[in-house]
């Protein structure tokens, strides 16, 4: 971390909300759709292979954002439904639970999306997200070696993230 | 103060049969709430098919920025889903409540069609008065 930016960029990591790890996966998309990063921690159940979960994902993220867009109860001007929004314009949301899972979902100005799923009774974790995006502009963003829009291969990233991961949740 | 924006109720097959509005900015009109809540019936399906773990029954909770939804599934395959201000509380037992009114008020009504839009004035009337209490109980609180 003091290589890139040092520790006034980066906020401290969120308290750990419990021990133990709860992850089951994380994705990273660009806006264009692409899966830069997938990584797995307990995941017993597979239904699709690799790239058409990664497609299913980024779809139901998708039309997820336009629901809530239309949907929108605080604001009369909402627009025709499926109409593409850009990174931060229109309502977008945060996380939904299932009894199996939870999925928080953040995404950046520049249309980067993080997905992470964990135990349906994990807390709110806009917090460890943002700290996740910190990790991904310090270890990925800032890489010269890194071309932007391919699969993020950054040692660093990968193992500075385990280990993020394994703390919360 | 409405703590809750709107009602829907989806059939089996994603097909609308109830929407209420309670008060949000800029009414939806109908064919508009339609597609939300076909959107909804394979975004619920959508999310079984992601699940990491087996046994996945769908989304029950969905946290905007500006307003939360709570989704019941009957096991007949009816959902029921309402639209609240974010963090209101209770909203499972509420949506409980309302299909325990649809049992009661629409399908035990012998002119109602099973899977079409629900015209019963018994219905109406008991949710309304429902949704009062709950909305003055969470007044009260």
């Amino acid at each position: 971390m003091q290589f890139f930016g040092g520790s006034e960029i980066s906020p401290s990591p969120p308290a750990p909300t419990a021990s133990g790890n709860n992850a089951h996966m994380m994705y990273v998309f660009n806006r264009n759709g692409v899966c830069l990063l997938y990584r797995e921690w307990n995941r017993p159940l597979h239904t699709l292979n690799a790239q058409q979960d990664h497609k299913l994902m980024f779809g139901l993220l998708f039309s997820l954002k336009s629901l809530t867009a239309k949907m929108d109860p605080t604001n009369a001007e909402r627009g025709n439904l499926g109409v593409p929004q850009l990174p931060g314009q229109g309502c977008s949301f945060h996380s939904f639970r299932t009894n199996t899972y939870k999925l928080s979902f953040m995404e950046s100005p520049s249309g980067i999306k993080i997905i992470l799923v964990t135990h349906p009774r994990t807390g709110d974790l806009r917090e460890s997200l943002k700290y996740i995006y910190n990790l991904y502009v310090d270890y990925v963003a800032k890489n010269p070696l890194y071309t932007p829009g391919t699969p993020i291969r950054c040692e660093l990233f990968n193992t500075n993230l385990d280990q993020y991961v394994r703390s919360i949740a | 103060m409405a703590a809750i924006y709107s009602l829907y109720i989806i059939n089996k097959s994603g097909g609308l049969i109830f929407y209420k509005d309670y008060g949000s900015a800029g009414r939806m009109d109908t064919n508009d709430s339609l597609r939300v809540a076909s959107l909804w019936h394979s975004m619920h399906a959508i999310s079984q098919q992601l699940s990491p773990v087996a046994g996945c029954s769908g989304i029950e909770l969905l946290e905007a920025d500006t307003f939360d939804l709570h989704c019941f599934q009957s096991l007949t395959g009816t959902k029921f889903f309402v639209v609240c201000e974010p963090g209101t509380q209770q909203m499972e037992a509420l949506l409980k409540v309302i299909y325990e009114l649809y049992t009661d008020y629409v399908l035990k009504n012998p002119f109602y069609e099973i899977e079409m839009p629900i015209r019963c004035e018994l219905f109406d009337f008991n949710l309304s008065q429902t949704v009062q209490k709950d909305c003055v109980a969470l007044l009260g609180r």
